[in-house]
């Protein structure tokens, strides 16, 4: 198989085992708009190296379409995301992303997943990240006898095998079980405290920003109407009072904004429809 | 107290299906030995296997089994391969599915034995025929079935591979063509058991050789136990074509939770 570039890039990366640092994202003045229905209006957005970010805010509120256009799987209106202040408009190198579905290819064992757009030569590699999600002894594994926290943690290994800079994270935790969820979040803040790359993470669980974010940010009708800095010290005691209150202040002030969750249509135009639950044809 | 009947469950299970099987057959020979049963009609089940054994050592069989088994195999190839082919275009390529799809679709509408009278003027009664028949009537399951398959690959693991470096030919590749391999194996399926009522017709109505053309040479010498043999060896062929394509179902498809062997 030949290497691309940007195979080549990782390959050499990884060889000098170097960590990534983050990368430092800008977003400015982004529009996007469905079929003459604004989405994301004017969007001002910064994260420093290595922070992380996390979006909250009610179903069709623009969150999922922002980390979309971040990404490059769709192009904007109007506006520029730049990575250290270099513009780009398609899929970066850079930048990895975590789907709510873990979308594993079902047809792939585990370890051949993880590797996926990577030589064969990277298997010692994805391994070791394997080991660092606690999958090692499932890399010969069908995806489909994996629970959906298990496949979750292959879909995080994977992303981290390309030492992203910049990791999205689009809702990965909002179909597992309470308990599975504050484990894979543990996981997700330990790997970042390690690799410092910079994360935006998309969540419905404002418990969930409150325990992982450097900082919440809440968009409503396609605008930013909060902006809290967390600093509480980690790791975060979930049952403290300062977490509480914190999260507390953040629920109300997305509560109070009523009336914008009737159905509304969503983010990418379709109806909103929980992946797993029309999944039933296979 | 039925239990004291079935001492082993085990066994009973093994055997029970062949009960009623065994027992017509043995009704069957019974009826024919004592007359009841014309041999112009039926022959008996003894006769069939003698038969057998008699076309089998003197190795006409083996002949006639030979280029039937021949002819199904090349006419498969060259409809299936086109069909992947042109399935696999038309799936991946709007514009060679606006330019092609509708012309498939018109000529799927004929049945390939429709054409038989036609396809004597063009080919005779040679191979030429039989192997334009069985493409033509293996090749419309397979087209259908790769196109629907190309076009319903999950968008979400396309958006993935993207996401992660794959494109062009890698993508096509890892994530593209495995997707559409359940639905392509179905069409493969399909078309294999098509592929021998296909080849079955044309033998019957001209051939030089072949199951088919040893059956009708039987019936005019009322030769029942050859011609139920004919009959026989389709569905043995018939069978052992589709055990060929479930085999190949389980062994592609491993990791899909839909043709896991049973526990």
């Amino acid at each position: 198989m030949q290497t691309t570039p940007v195979e080549h890039a990782v390959v050499q990366t990884i060889a000098r085992g170097e960590t990534s640092r983050g990368v430092k994202l800008t977003v400015s003045g982004l529009d996007k708009s469905y079929a003459g229905r604004h989405v994301l209006t004017n969007l001002d957005l910064h994260l420093r190296p290595g922070e992380f970010v996390a979006i909250v805010g009610r179903s069709g509120c623009g969150k999922s379409t922002l980390l979309r256009l971040v990404a490059g799987l769709e192009p904007s209106d109007a506006g520029a995301v730049t990575l250290d202040g270099a513009s780009h408009t398609s899929l970066h190198p850079d930048t990895r992303i975590m789907f709510q579905d873990s979308r594993l290819l079902p047809w792939k064992r585990v370890l051949d997943n993880v590797m996926i757009g990577l030589p064969r030569s990277s298997a010692p590699h994805a391994l070791s990240v394997l080991v660092q999600v606690g999958l090692a002894d499932r890399k010969g594994d069908w995806p489909a006898v994996l629970s959906g926290g298990q496949r979750q943690r292959v879909a995080l290994a994977r992303a981290l095998v390309h030492e992203p800079r910049l990791m999205l994270l689009d809702e990965p935790l909002g179909a597992l079980d309470a308990l599975t969820r504050i484990e894979m979040q543990e996981l997700i803040e330990e790997l970042w405290l390690q690799r410092r790359f910079t994360a935006l993470l998309v969540t419905h669980d404002v418990a969930e920003a409150v325990a992982l974010s450097d900082r919440v940010v809440l968009i409503e009708e396609g605008q930013i109407a909060l902006d809290e800095p967390i600093r509480l010290p980690r790791p975060r005691a979930r049952g403290s009072a300062a977490f509480a209150e914190l999260e507390d202040r953040v629920l109300r002030r997305v509560l109070r904004h009523a009336g914008a969750d009737v159905p509304a249509p969503s983010e990418h135009g379709r109806a909103v429809v929980p992946f797993t639950h029309w999944r039933w044809a296979i | 107290m039925a239990l004291s009947f079935t001492p082993h469950p085990g066994i009973w299970k093994r055997f029970a299906p062949w009960i009623v099987p065994v027992m017509l057959l043995a009704v069957w020979q019974a009826a024919a030995q004592l007359g009841w049963l014309s041999t112009r009609i039926l022959p008996a089940p003894l006769d069939v296997v003698k038969a057998a054994v008699t076309l089998a050592l003197s190795g006409e069989l083996w002949a006639h089994v030979w280029t039937s088994t021949w002819r199904a195999l090349t006419g498969f190839a060259i409809g299936g391969g086109l069909a992947l082919t042109l399935g696999l275009l038309t799936g991946s390529f709007t514009k060679a599915e606006t330019l092609l799809d509708s012309t498939i679709q018109m000529i799927r509408n004929i049945p390939p034995l429709a054409l038989i009278p036609l396809v004597i003027l063009w080919f005779g009664i040679e191979e030429k025929a039989k192997l334009f028949l069985v493409s033509l009537g293996v090749f419309f399951p397979i087209y259908i079935n790769t196109f629907h398959g190309i076009r319903s690959v999950d968008k979400g693991l396309i958006e993935m591979g993207r996401s992660y470096g794959l494109s062009g030919w890698a993508l096509y590749r890892e994530v593209i063509l495995p997707g559409a391999l359940p639905s392509i194996l179905v069409g493969v399926r399909f078309s294999l058991g098509f592929m021998w009522v296909i080849l079955i017709v044309a033998e019957t109505i001209s051939a030089t050789a072949g199951i088919g053309y040893m059956t009708m040479n039987a019936r005019e010498f009322l030769q029942t136990d050859v011609v139920v043999l004919g009959i026989l060896l389709y569905a043995l062929l018939g069978k052992l074509a589709d055990v060929l394509a479930k085999w190949l179902e389980r062994y592609w498809l491993r990791w899909h939770p839909g043709y896991q062997p049973a526990p």
